[in-house]
């Protein structure tokens, strides 16, 4: 198989979109794919500094990388969820990353911020792990970017993970949730920052290929509390659907966001308040983070 | 040939030339879950490989493995 740009042997083929690249025009179509993604989302200028969360895995160090390689400006977050073995070895990823590159990563943990790491968090509610700790990662790189001045997070979610998202909230008809997907959810309060997706126009397969290229050390063991997750499922039934039908995750994401999401819109917008416990942004008295380390609290206290 | 895969890491011995789709359709995985990978090369589809070949098939979903 030959590469489209310069018909050298190729190292990827990308059936969606009927061609195939030798590992440099891979680099620059997937780079040209995160430009546009930031420039039609309007994600963030040259002027503001980007707050990369960062797991240690392809995605968000793929995309450490490519903004960086685009010269913006930016900082990594690191959470430690406390997740024995695996925290651990992702941690050491990403601070070998930062430190190659010189750029500053900032490491907040949810065990000094929730009194416990995640595996006793899941224990202490009836939330599904990964409900739990996504919560909590939400709310906490929300409260670093305000407290270090950062204007707005991106984070490393691909087209898999947005169309297996949108699978799952069309399942079970969520229609309060199909608004809120997007590529760049602006600042809607001002405690609450702008959060955007670069990588949301890429596969995971290309964001994995474009980390192997680039010779980016990142952790290949997945959460070992993702195991049977529902969202893997829906990852499979796609990929099945991709496999008969190339591009169908594509079409899928695509259509819903430039077609189906207006129609979700309420004119209603919902009201934000401060939480009475922390200040941060909720729709209620409490916000859910609040109530979930209250939870863990009665259960760690004797 | 040596094919290395995960969850669980294991390693199973392959015998004759074949292509890559062909591979990867015999141990049942989905092409667009896996990078195909050969010392510091990815390989395509329609390449070939052989016995002396050591091939890597690294999962790229996110989020781990279904429960069997």
């Amino acid at each position: 198989m030959k590469c489209r740009k310069c018909g050298e042997g190729a190292a990827l083929e990308l059936r969606r979109h009927n061609a195939a690249f030798c590992a440099p025009h891979f680099t620059e179509f997937l780079r040209k794919q995160v430009r546009e993604a930031i420039r039609q989302h309007r994600m963030f200028t040259p002027d503001e500094t980007v707050m990369v969360a960062v797991s240690g895995g392809k995605d968000s160090l793929a995309l450490w990388d490519v903004l960086i390689e685009e010269g913006y400006r930016t900082v990594g977050l690191y959470l430690d969820l406390g997740i024995f073995d695996y925290s651990r070895e992702s941690r050491e990823k990403c601070e070998a990353f930062a430190a190659a590159r010189g750029q500053q990563l900032l490491v907040e943990s949810v065990e000094s911020a929730m009194g416990a790491p995640i595996p006793e968090v899941q224990k202490a509610t009836r939330r599904p792990t990964c409900s739990a700790c996504g919560l909590s990662k939400r709310y906490l790189i929300n409260r670093a970017a305000l407290t270090h001045g950062f204007p707005v997070v991106a984070t490393g979610h691909n087209l898999d993970d947005e169309a297996a998202t949108l699978f799952g909230s069309v399942m079970h008809w969520q229609t309060e949730a199909l608004p809120r997907q997007s590529p760049a959810l602006p600042s809607t309060h001002p405690k609450l920052v702008r959060r955007v997706k670069p990588l949301y126009r890429l596969a995971e397969r290309e964001t994995a290929a474009y980390a192997f290229l680039r010779r980016i050390d990142y952790i290949v063991e997945e959460c070992p509390f993702a195991e049977g997750a529902t969202s893997l499922a829906h990852k499979e039934v796609l990929n099945r659907l991709e496999a008969a039908s190339p591009g169908a995750k594509h079409n899928f994401l695509f259509g819903f966001l430039e077609r189906a999401r207006p129609a979700f819109d309420r004119p209603e917008a919902v009201r934000l308040a401060e939480c009475a416990a922390c200040g941060q942004v909720t729709t209620g008295e409490v916000c859910a983070f609040c109530k979930l380390v209250d939870q863990v609290k009665r259960r760690v206290a004797p | 040939m040596k094919v290395i895969l995960r969850y669980p890491k294991r390693e199973v011995e392959i015998t004759g030339r074949r292509r890559v789709k062909d591979l990867l359709r015999e141990l049942d995985v989905l092409p667009e879950t896996v990078l195909v990978i050969r010392g510091e090369d990815l390989l395509t589809g329609d390449a070939v490989v052989g016995d002396e070949d050591v091939i890597e098939l690294r999962p790229v979903i996110s989020g781990g493995r279904r429960r069997p």
